[in-house]
């Protein structure tokens, strides 16, 4: 193969991973189901099976603008790379990759008080091995905040879909939790804190 | 193993019973058990019992433990896990934060999902067409309105040509069906089943396969099948035969695929 075919190749490669790059973008920013995300089976129709290669691309460009390609694994993360099954499984999100001001929450609706409300809510669960009846999570709550705004509040976190409340009022974290909050981080930064 | 004796290791596998699930339900400590204390009770006892209800109290109980050694198991995983926090230590915490501090820490780790909720440039313009197409409501309503017609009485015939009745009544059908097998058999009293329900349509076919299934279910004929032939023969009886609850009832699959019907109708015009 000459120096020519060569970079035809290359050329031809590149217009093929834009393409799909773009294809990528608007699957994963625009919500097509109830959930925002996509499942990596629904990527691997609609990207072909090397679709982990034009995230991890997408997930660079993204990183240009603060933000990231997210995986969600179905169960516990994987402890090394993850199996192409385990992929398949897999939730897709485009996160913020760094960190929110004070000023911006309050943009996006978020007032200091349910910040500090859901913050509390979901430590306090993982606190307790996943879960944690719906009433001592409200006690915890009612210390800070007004009591009226309590139920409200945690009405809030089970709709956005923070937390999932069962038939014996026992509070689990559920899947957007799972997908935006580091938990491991968040339960250090409250360990960390000098009171 | 006197009757006293018997009575007490009941009550002591009853009492484990108990134990266990108030653990299990109110999430008591699962170390509270001690797992081989109970297990000795319990091979204790075992080899004395002898009734029905004793051994299920003993599975009981056995049953009870391990979802116990299962909840320590949990214990043991979670504290082992990077997750692992002591609940006390981190309700303290958060009791001694103000709210500007939780919630300044919690926007460390909270990255929020990025999404899009807007009307592309192509579905406006689907939209703006399908727009257009759509016909005024006062027109779609006369499209789809009903004839007011007069109340009448309508008649057997009406209702079977409408295919709301049957022309037939199954019991019929599977009497007619029936008889058609006891003449086709001839001397040798059994039938290729696929010369017996074959017919000239596909649909026909499946007809006569679904109805003959019913034949050998109500015992107005069996199926004789040749494994290593691959043959099977349908036999009528001479009257009616209930199977049920005198004999093992076994169902025979028999594939009646598109295929298997052309081969079968290619094999009788050869």
């Amino acid at each position: 193969m000459d120096e020519m075919e060569r970079g035809q190749t290359r050329l031809k490669r590149k217009a093929y991973y834009a393409r799909k790059i773009k294809r990528a973008a608007h699957l994963l920013f625009y919500r097509r189901h109830r959930k925002p995300g996509v499942k990596g089976w629904e990527l691997k129709r609609k990207l072909g099976s090397d679709y982990p290669n034009v995230l991890k691309i997408l997930d660079g460009h993204l990183e240009k603008l603060d933000l990231q390609v997210k995986t969600v694994f179905e169960g516990e993360k994987p402890a090394g790379e993850p199996t192409p099954e385990q992929l398949d499984k897999a939730r897709f999100y485009i996160t913020l990759r760094g960190e929110l001001t004070p000023k911006e929450t309050k943009m996006m609706g978020w007032r200091i008080d349910d910040i500090a409300g859901l913050a509390t809510a979901i430590s306090y669960i993982l606190a307790n091995k996943g879960k944690a009846p719906r009433e001592e999570v409200e006690d915890l709550l009612r210390n800070k905040l007004p009591g009226w705004r309590v139920d409200i509040n945690m009405n809030r976190y089970i709709r956005s879909g923070y937390l999932a409340e069962d038939e014996n009022k026992q509070l689990y974290l559920d899947w957007r939790t799972r997908a935006e909050i580091d938990q491991k981080s968040l339960v250090d930064l409250l360990l960390g804190t000098e009171s | 193993m006197s009757s006293k004796r018997k009575k007490r290791g009941s009550e002591q596998l009853q009492r484990v019973i108990d134990m266990c699930k108030s653990i299990e339900d109110r999430g008591l400590d699962p170390f509270n058990v001690d797992v081989d204390d109970i297990i000795a009770v319990i091979q204790g006892y075992f080899p004395e019992w002898e009734l029905p209800e004793e051994l299920c109290l003993d599975a009981e109980a056995i049953h009870r433990l391990a979802s116990v050694i299962k909840l320590q198991g949990d214990w043991v995983k979670h504290r082992s896990t990077s997750l692992y926090t002591d609940p006390f230590l981190l309700e303290e915490k958060i009791r001694r934060l103000s709210k500007e501090e939780l919630a300044t820490l919690f926007l460390e780790a909270w990255h929020p999902i990025i999404e899009l909720e807007q009307i592309s440039l192509r579905s406006l313009a689907e939209a703006v067409k399908y727009w257009q197409d759509l016909l005024p409501i006062s027109e779609r309503w006369l499209k789809t309105g009903s004839l007011e017609v007069e109340i009448g009485a309508t008649t057997r015939e009406e209702l079977v040509r409408l295919r709301i009745l049957a022309e037939k009544s199954f019991l019929e059908e599977l009497e007619v069906l029936w008889e058609e097998l006891k003449q086709r058999v001839g001397g040798e009293g059994k039938i290729p089943y696929w010369n017996f329900i074959g017919a000239d349509t596909y649909s026909e076919t499946i007809k006569r396969a679904y109805t003959a299934s019913f034949l050998v279910t109500y015992g107005y004929a069996t199926l004789e099948v040749h494994p290593l032939e691959e043959e099977i023969f349908i036999k009528p009886f001479e009257k009616p035969r209930s199977m049920l609850g005198k004999k093992q009832m076994v169902s025979i699959p028999v594939s009646i695929s598109f295929e298997e019907w052309m081969k079968w109708k290619g094999g009788r015009h050869d």
